[in-house]
């Protein structure tokens, strides 16, 4: 089925305006393409872990959720979804559900409760094989708490915990490729992608996550305006740069074959996705040009990689 | 007709579980609660339930998938000890907030450090204050009992909180006794089936559950639940009237051994209340009027039920089987004492910490305690009122 952004759009909505997001957040962007990606016959049970999203979009007594939601802890979100489908299979066994019911599982959580925290019960949900998708809103550190960095933060980006400053040019370590590691589980769907165009890539890989057996994965690159330091506005042309950099490449893993989805016409230099975020500001400034030397020397290394996997 | 059987602890549980058959079991192994897994996952290898058995990766997701599934609308259980249950710690409070009736079979074992494998209640005390309901058994027939009757509790419509059967590590769990277990047939009319009201997978409401909740609300959501924690005593006594007229053995909050004249008496928990009476016994015949006060119910705490049955004792020690580390006792004297503060007629109460880490306590030491509350009994000096038994000087 051919994607159609109008027919798409014209669609009921599954999560509501009138939540706490910040303004120019891609999480809640992320949440209304998600929802849009399950059939509207089939239902939804929705099992978020601690963090921005979870704070602002289900407040006591408000929810910004028109299907089932559920929300326990930080690290966890992987496992509540277990639960929730291990009752979906009894429930259907003992007849208390028809077997024919579609009820699709989705679980998300930000990069803190994903690529950190929750990464074991992430790990342990995946090797079980229950069938669910997990949606990663990698906005590149823990942002409810104030932007502390995490393991998906890039190097030289500033957080709070790795600031720059007179001795240091922000966080020390490379980004860890996620992705790969939930290619490595064996999952029949993995996915990367990020908030651009008319968003027919999120909707197809999101699409084909929900609705491949067992766990799938998909990892959204999701600006935060106030950690990544940028005019509300600019989203989608920071996720744009992102792809065209070659920073945040956008592909599919479908049965352990590597698929690009976006092949920027011309890889355009780090500093064009750098340059818009005051993250990176320090990386600017006279004396660290090496940053950026180092920062574009790891994503041509990474690119090249993928691209002999796409091979 | 009940059926004579002898088995341990821990396969009593599973014994149980088999019988309810529930939902959903999320397990992850720790000594001594491994076997009760061990067990069920033969039930779901020979077919005798249809529960989803789900092998997770750590305790913090076991209770985590089994708030999943209470939450979507099945009745989940597991098993944990020592640092397992620490580890849930968090989602104890979770669950309990959620007002998910989640049933968990604590083979309770000392926490760390330094790391040991047996029998105290440091793992259980510590989440004295999770908004879980507590029973504690002295052999394998209560844990057995208890565990009958903790679904009906636990899913009462005025309760719907979580609850933990508690039992001695090894000393009950892996100990074989003798046991009267109920047919399946028997067990299963008694529990029945579970129908939450809301649940996430019902299809006509869909359900949000675990918000935020600023201060304008949080303190009503804790309020509702300590509420649900008072109404629970009433239907831990409900429950088990049903189970005496159905089974024929008797419940209540705690179980009062020579208690009716008692002069001095010991308020103590689990299998060392076993060796209490005994003690009881011996001194009763040098003419010590002895009496033992064994806890069932530490959450709720039944603390006036408690101060009855203590006014007309003397003095009284509580034994705790934990540290508390707070330099004025352990947690069931601090629970003791304060039920006690207002009573106008009530015993001199001392706390004395034994049996840490699986320690031996012995009719011994149950009579040298009896001693002691003997002459503060007849005035003499009450001397330390925190103290431990049977410790090498350091």
């Amino acid at each position: 089925m051919a994607y159609n952004l109008k027919q798409e759009m014209n669609k009921r909505e599954r999560f509501y305006p009138g939540h706490r997001l910040c303004a120019g957040c891609g999480a809640g962007i992320v949440c209304r393409a998600m929802m849009r990606a399950v059939d509207p016959e089939d239902r939804a049970v929705i099992c978020n872990a601690t963090g921005c999203l979870e704070v602002s979009s289900f407040q006591y007594p408000y929810t910004a959720w028109e299907d089932s939601y559920i929300h326990t802890a930080f690290e966890n979100a992987s496992a509540t979804a277990s639960g929730v489908e291990a009752a979906l299979n009894v429930m259907k066994r003992r007849g208390r559900l028809p077997k024919d019911e579609e009820v699709k599982i989705l679980a998300i959580g930000g990069d803190g409760g994903t690529y950190d925290i929750g990464f074991q019960s992430l790990s342990g949900a995946f090797e079980r094989g229950h069938d669910f998708t997990y949606f990663c809103y990698d906005n590149n550190a823990y942002m409810n708490t104030g932007t502390q960095r995490s393991s998906a933060t890039p190097r030289f980006a500033s957080a709070t915990t790795t600031p720059a400053g007179a001795e240091s040019v922000g966080k020390k370590q490379e980004q860890k490729d996620l992705t790969q590691i939930m290619v490595a589980h064996g999952s029949s769907y993995v996915a990367q992608t990020t908030l651009f165009g008319t968003m027919k890539d999120f909707h197809e890989k999101a699409h084909r996550a929900i609705y491949t057996k067992g766990p799938t994965f998909v990892n959204v690159l999701t600006p935060c305006p106030r950690g990544w330091q940028y005019p509300e506005e600019d989203l989608v042309e920071i996720c744009k740069a992102a792809i065209d950099t070659c920073v945040w490449p956008v592909y599919e893993v479908v049965e352990g074959e590597y698929r690009l989805t976006y092949e920027p016409k011309k890889k355009l230099p780090v500093e064009e996705f750098m340059r818009r975020q005051g993250r990176f500001s320090h990386c600017f400034k006279p004396g660290n040009e090496w940053t950026i030397a180092k920062a574009q020397e790891y994503v041509d290394k990474k690119w090249e990689e993928l691209l002999a996997k796409c091979r | 007709m009940s059926i004579r059987e002898r088995m341990s602890g821990n396969e009593a549980v599973a014994t149980a579980l088999r019988q309810i058959d529930p939902d959903v079991f999320a397990m992850f192994p720790i000594t001594p609660s491994t076997e009760i897994p061990q067990y069920f996952a033969q039930y779901v290898a020979d077919g005798r339930v249809e529960t989803e058995f789900i092998c997770v990766e750590s305790e913090h997701s076991s209770l985590s998938a089994c708030i999943g599934a209470e939450a979507a609308g099945c009745r989940a259980v597991t098993a944990t000890s020592s640092a397992g249950l620490s580890f849930m710690n968090e989602v104890l409070y979770v669950a309990a907030s959620l007002r998910l009736p989640v049933v968990l079979a604590v083979s309770c074992r000392a926490l760390t450090g330094p790391i040991n494998i047996n029998h105290d209640y440091s793992d259980s005390m510590a989440e004295r204050d999770s908004g879980f309901i507590q029973l504690y058994a002295e052999n394998n027939q209560e844990v057995y009992d208890n565990l009958l009757m903790a679904h009906r509790i636990a899913e009462h419509s005025s309760v719907r909180l979580p609850l933990m059967i508690c039992q001695d590590g090894f000393i009950t769990s892996h100990a074989i006794e003798n046991i009267e277990l109920e047919e399946d047939e028997e067990v299963k009319k008694f529990v029945g089936e579970y129908h939450p009201e809301n649940y996430l997978l019902k299809k006509e409401n869909p359900l949000a559950v675990g918000p935020y909740g600023i201060s304008a609300y949080y303190m009503e959501a804790r309020v509702a639940q300590a509420e649900a924690m008072k109404r629970a005593k009433q239907v831990i006594l409900e429950v088990a009237e049903d189970f005496r007229k159905t089974f024929g053995r008797e419940y209540g909050f705690f179980e009062c051994y020579r208690m009716e004249d008692a002069d001095v008496a010991l308020v103590i928990m689990g299998s060392s209340a076993g060796t209490a009476k005994v003690a009881a016994d011996a001194l009763r015949e040098e003419g010590i009027r002895a009496g033992v006060v064994k806890i069932r119910a530490f959450r709720p705490f039944p603390g006036p039920e408690l101060c009855e049955v203590l006014k007309n004792c003397k003095a009284a020690a509580v034994m705790d089987k934990s540290e508390g580390f707070s330099a004025c006792g352990g947690p069931l004297f601090a629970e003791t004492s304060g039920a006690l503060i207002n009573a106008e007629s009530r015993p001199k109460l001392i706390d004395v910490v034994y049996g840490l880490g699986g320690r031996d306590f012995t009719v011994e030491s149950a009579s040298e305690v009896f001693k002691r509350l003997c002459g503060i009994a007849k005035g003499a000096e009450i001397g330390p009122v925190y103290s431990h038994l049977g410790v090498r000087s350091l």
